[in-house]
């Protein structure tokens, strides 16, 4: 037996919109098997799930607080999908924000007024710059840049590690944190008594300038060429190289972002594991989100909710927090295998077992072609 | 009445509703060769893969002398024998020609090949039907027309009755198509019955005994060849007359507008692709490039487009030096391009329509202000185009994938030529197309010639290339043998240039 792809028709919009919704609901129902089997009831683990993350005033804004970073590196993992930069390093580059916040917010030499917009940029800056790196790596010298952003970001997080034991390390303490920041160079809070800092905001205003980024200018249109066809658009004229190389940039600073929410709206100091894999729910998020700015503000919230209420539906089911991690991985697999049947139609053939040859992209006529399962799925 | 050596009655088959083969019957006779015409998309090769078991119909049986033929796959097809020489050779490159002729055959001696009793054998028939080939020879040294012998071969050897030919002489010279003819022949007094599936005219009624023309799936026409002419053909193919000759020239060729002198590429393997070439195009000029593929024509075409670099020489635009620029430079400073291959290089078939007609122009007025896009008058000019280029769509936001191919290339064609430029490129611009489609392209490069556009073409199409152009260069192992107005020309000469051959030498 042989399976093969064959490209569909484009489904309507509305259908577009109808897709995470089913794949979420069919990751849910997937999700009953784990909790089954850690001896709980599926429905009360998932109201559980919901009452603890949006149940009252102080679960809401610790999941908008968790909703945050998320919205941010589902962003980063977006802007540089949709330019054909497969960047999987959204989780080094948030702790390269989360170290430039630190290690700037710990100079008391700063000017009060400007330390937080220099932090702001300056963590951008240092997201943008390593995932510049690895776009120059693969525009000049054809590195894959799957493998260099994935395997950068154990660089650096254990780079993060070493100056926490060392040069970072607050002496007043025993733990590898580095030293409390100073007030300036905090986010300021939105709701007294709360949680909700302005970091929130910013991750909702980041949105916001990527949707008109991506929908309404010259910029947007060439990442978005570049991604679909950089032959076709380098022909064209578009500068694809300078494309990917922005793209990249934006990218990875937006996760830079995250990592600054997280040292100066949250924790105030850079610690151990500050990301419990931000950058890596990004790739998700963005992939739920289908690459669209509004859709990865839905899936980050979405994964806010789950993340946040997981804590309290452990605590009385006993089914352990991990569950949230398990739901995550299930969403990823289910929406990439309902956005490859919803652009692809599976057709078995038994033809080659009779003899049949049937070739790969036969071309007569033009317009019909066979791909194999094997075919590129990343695109 | 003798039984038919094939029959095919009542054939249907549709996809996704649409029928591609609508009640058609054929048959054919031992010693008959058959010409199946009709444009792209008439239904031809769906009927054919039917006959060859790679489709199944949805009505309608098959008959071989007479007895019904239960086809449903190649092996059955082959053992009714029926044979089919793909247009795209399916050999191993680095196997000798009688290695690829027995690959796959159940033969007699167990495990042990006697490649020596295979080569006689592949000598034997190659010598009685005038297939001239080298059983011993390994198939990469040979030339696209030796190894199209092999795929004949091939199938003979399988004890093919019937030969199915799909566009055998697309990817041939005029002289490599002489030499097949007369294999053709030689099959035809052997006793096979020849299917020969074709859309030139002229060769149909060179070769062909008899002749079906299908339009729309439906068989609209049956004659012998004796007793039709081109005319009637081509009117049958396309169910309208189409003329398509050139129209007379409003305007003198003019001065010299792009210029290559001592041009010199390599190709993707560092191989020297195109080798010291030195041309002129003028105002009001069309120079049509002859020569087979494969001779550095798509390494000079991207040379001219702007994608590919260049090793020495240089070329002039206005007498300014214009290689090694972008192709946004070279689109700013007035050049229009057609690419060779529309799929790849020319659209991003995921994109709406209006997008892809703006891909090289986006970034400026009208189309964007300070790096903002103008949606409405993106939009607007999408509609301009769709309707002034006649082009077939959905509408300005349908996906560029749902066009088909005639109307593809002639929004490529409106998008090189809508900002009126000085200089066109076109590579391959008709290029699996059908005529009618074709013949709308080919009156649009004469619009552009008219209003003063040097117009350089490339073509593998020898009689596209005598159709349009008033100067012709031929090309072949990366250099231009010989340069001659269209007055001089004629298809002997421009074929045997094509070959390699040049005159006084042959």
């Amino acid at each position: 037996m042989r399976l093969a792809l064959e490209k569909r028709e484009t489904l309507p919009f509305r259908i577009h919109l109808l897709l995470p919704v089913g794949a979420v609901g069919i990751s849910f129902l997937l999700s009953f098997v784990p909790i089954l089997c850690a001896g709980a009831n599926p429905f009360t683990a998932y109201s559980y799930i919901f009452y603890g993350a949006l149940g009252t005033k102080t679960s809401i804004v610790e999941t908008l607080v968790k909703t945050a970073p998320l919205i941010l590196t589902g962003l980063c993992a977006a802007i540089a999908f949709k330019s054909g930069f497969y960047n999987l390093g959204g989780e080094g580059q948030f702790y390269l924000g989360a170290l430039t916040a630190a290690a700037l917010g710990i100079c008391t030499g700063l000017p009060p007024q400007t330390a937080l917009p220099l932090i702001i940029a300056a963590g951008f800056a240092a997201g943008g710059i390593w995932a510049f790196g690895a776009a120059v790596l693969k525009t000049k010298f054809r590195v894959d840049e799957v493998v260099v952003t994935l395997l950068s970001n154990y660089i650096v997080i254990y780079v993060v590690s070493a100056l926490l034991d060392g040069p970072l390390k607050d002496p007043r303490t025993m733990w590898p944190n580095s030293p409390t920041i100073m007030t300036a160079a905090r986010y300021p809070l939105l709701l007294g008594g709360t949680r909700l800092h302005a970091g929130v905001l910013v991750a909702i205003i980041v949105a916001l300038l990527a949707w008109v980024i991506m929908r309404k200018t010259t910029l947007g249109f060439e990442i978005a060429a570049t991604g679909a066809n950089p032959k076709a658009s380098a022909y064209a004229g578009i500068p694809v190289i300078r494309t990917v190389l922005i793209a990249s940039f934006l990218s990875g600073g937006v996760a830079g972002l995250a990592g600054v929410g997280e040292v100066s709206g949250l924790h105030y100091n850079l610690i151990e594991k500050i990301s419990p894999g931000y950058g890596y729910a990004g790739i998700v998020i963005a992939m739920l989100g289908e690459l669209n700015p509004v859709g990865v503000v839905l899936a980050a919230f979405l994964f806010g909710t789950i993340i946040t209420g997981a804590q309290m539906m452990s605590r009385v089911t006993g089914v352990p927090v991990f569950l949230a991690d398990v739901i995550q991985g299930i969403t990823l697999l289910v929406m990439l295998a309902v956005l490859i049947l919803t652009s692809y139609r599976i057709r078995v053939s038994l033809d080659h077992l009779r003899g049949a040859h049937i070739k790969r992209g036969i071309t007569t006529e033009g317009t019909e072609y066979t791909e194999y399962l094997d075919a590129d799925l990343r695109r | 009445m003798p039984t038919d050596l094939l029959a095919m009655r009542g054939i249907r088959k549709c996809f996704f509703g649409a029928p591609v083969n609508n009640d058609v019957t054929l048959t054919l006779r031992g010693g008959e060769i058959l010409a199946l015409l009709g444009e792209n998309g008439a239904g031809k090769s769906t009927l054919m893969k039917i006959l060859y078991g790679l489709y199944r119909p949805d009505a309608g049986s098959i008959f071989v002398r007479g007895a019904p033929a239960g086809i449903r796959s190649p092996a059955d097809a082959i053992r009714s024998r029926i044979g089919m020489v793909h247009q795209h050779f399916t050999l191993v490159p680095n196997l000798t020609v009688a290695e690829n002729i027995i690959l796959g055959l159940k033969q007699k001696g167990g495990i042990f090949l006697d490649i020596r009793a295979a080569q006689q054998h592949v000598r034997a028939v190659s010598e009685r039907y005038h297939l001239e080939v080298d059983p011993a020879e390994k198939v990469w040294n040979l030339s696209v027309g030796e190894r199209q012998r092999v795929e004949i071969l091939k199938t003979l050897c399988r004890g093919a009755e019937i030969l199915i030919l799909d566009e055998p002489t697309a990817v041939l010279t005029p002289q490599e198509s002489e030499q097949l003819f007369s294999a053709v022949r030689a099959l035809k007094a052997g006793g096979k019955g020849i299917i020969f599936i074709s859309h030139k005219l002229e060769e149909v009624m060179a070769i062909a005994d008899r002749v079906v023309v299908l339009r729309s799936g439906a068989v609209v026409l049956e004659r012998r060849t004796s007793d039709t002419n081109v005319q009637e053909l081509a009117a049958a193919m396309v169910g309208h007359r189409i003329d398509c000759r050139a129209p007379l020239r409003k305007r003198p060729i003019g001065s010299t507008i792009l210029e290559a002198r001592g041009l010199w590429v390599k190709s993707d393997l560092g191989i020297d692709a195109v080798r010291g070439i030195s041309l002129a195009v003028h105002e009001g000029e069309i120079f049509g490039l002859a020569g087979v593929s494969g001779n550095g024509q798509r390494e000079l075409a991207e040379v001219l487009s702007g994608t590919r670099g260049i090793a020495a020489g240089e070329v002039l635009f206005d007498n300014e030096r214009v290689s090694g620029k972008a192709p946004r430079e070279l689109f700013e400073r007035g050049y229009g391009r057609i690419p060779e291959d529309r799929m790849e290089s020319g659209a991003i078939l995921d994109f709406p329509i209006k997008d892809n007609l703006v891909l090289e122009s986006y970034y400026r007025l009208p189309f964007a202000r300070h790096g903002i896009l103008v949606p409405e008058k993106i939009e607007a000019h999408a509609r301009d185009i769709l309707r002034n280029y006649s082009i077939k769509a959905r509408g300005p936001d349908a996906e560029t994938r749902t066009l088909s191919g005639g109307n593809l290339q002639k929004a490529m064609l409106a998008r090189a030529l809508d900002s009126g430029p000085r200089f066109v490129l076109a590579s391959q611009p008709t290029r699996g197309l059908d005529v009618g489609a074709a013949c709308s392209i080919r009156s649009r490069l004469f619009d552009a010639r008219d209003t003063g556009a040097a117009i350089f073409l490339i073509s593998e199409d020898l009689d596209e290339i005598l159709a349009l152009s008033d100067t012709i260069g031929v090309m072949h192992r990366g250099e231009i043998l010989d340069t001659m107005a269209r007055a001089e020309a004629g298809a002997v000469r421009i074929g045997l240039l094509m070959a390699g051959v040049r005159e006084g030498r042959a």
